[in-house]
């Protein structure tokens, strides 16, 4: 089984016109896709909008009941730290409201006093466990507060893809070049070139056999080609 | 009480439904970063699919067996 799955990546795949990268890779961080549509890739802007902004609002979704609010899994906390956001504010301005929200509670607000109200509001953080408003959550949620949290980190992770995607194209495939079909035609062509080269006195670059073992000058000779 | 681990079983199985959409979508977007043309991309990303599909099913198995080995 081969490391990479699927067709080689053709070369006409990779002669697409990027216009800015930069302002396209932005522009893909900002909403998922939108850099590609900005590049005229309609398909892949599609594909990758609906792929990583379904995901994303799929894991707020799962972070939300009626007891703690919608979308209680996107959050920025410092105290304890949530490193999960790290992954999450890939997803674009999607995920920006729980910095906005973050604001608010640094500056000693209440959800009541945000216009976003609980959505992505951090967890209040207590030493006693009974007011701990994370422990609430997780125990609100119940496992839906990890699979909310799982699903709207790998959106965030795979919008980086799109990200490169749409600032420098298509990664190439890299092919073993010892298993190649066109690596193992120029060794044997490379030989052949050899053995000739060993059993004629003339040989050279130029000489027929080399020239019809396909190493002769480029453009070849028609002379030599019709002697051949 | 008998029906205790047919119902943890079941519940276990109910949850794996939820890597559905992040193998499809893991899939999708991963080919789409390595190819351009879209009968390429989903070709690819069956492919890719198929391939975390298997992987998730041998590590779910031996998970279940280790856990059968230690619970068991």
């Amino acid at each position: 089984m081969s490391s990479e799955p699927g067709p080689k990546s053709d070369p006409e795949d990779t002669a697409i016109e990027l216009k800015n990268p930069a302002l396209a890779a932005f522009l893909a961080w900002l909403v998922p896709g939108l850099g590609h549509f900005y590049q005229g890739r309609w398909a892949k802007g599609l594909l990758f909008s609906v792929s990583i902004l379904g995901t994303f609002f799929l894991g707020l979704f799962l972070g939300s009941n009626a007891e703690v609010g919608p979308g209680r899994v996107v959050y920025v906390s410092r105290d304890p730290f949530r490193p999960h956001y790290l992954c999450q504010v890939w997803a674009g301005v999607a995920a920006l409201p729980a910095l906005y929200q973050y604001r608010q509670f640094s500056a000693g607000k209440s959800p009541g006093d945000s216009p976003l109200g609980r959505f992505m509001w951090p967890p209040k953080s207590e030493p006693d466990f009974r007011g701990n408003e994370a422990d609430h959550l997780n125990l609100s949620l119940h496992r839906f507060f990890e699979l909310g949290t799982v699903y709207t980190m790998i959106a965030g992770l795979l919008n980086i893809l799109a990200i490169f995607d749409a600032g420098a194209g298509p990664a190439p495939i890299l092919e073993d070049p010892k298993k190649t079909p066109s690596a193992e035609k120029t060794a044997a062509v490379t030989s052949a070139a050899a053995a000739v080269a060993a059993t004629s006195p003339d040989a050279s670059p130029s000489s027929p056999a080399a020239v019809g073992a396909g190493l002769g000058p480029p453009g070849g000779d028609a002379k030599t080609r019709e002697k051949l | 009480m008998d029906g205790l681990p047919l119902f943890a079983a079941t519940m276990w199985l109910s949850d794996l439904i939820y890597a559905a959409p992040l193998v499809v979508v893991v899939s999708l977007v991963y080919a789409a970063t390595r190819q351009e043309k879209m009968e390429h991309i989903l070709s690819h990303a069956t492919r890719l699919g198929m391939m975390i599909t298997f992987f998730l099913a041998v590590i779910s198995a031996l998970l279940s067996w280790m856990d059968w080995l230690v619970s068991g």
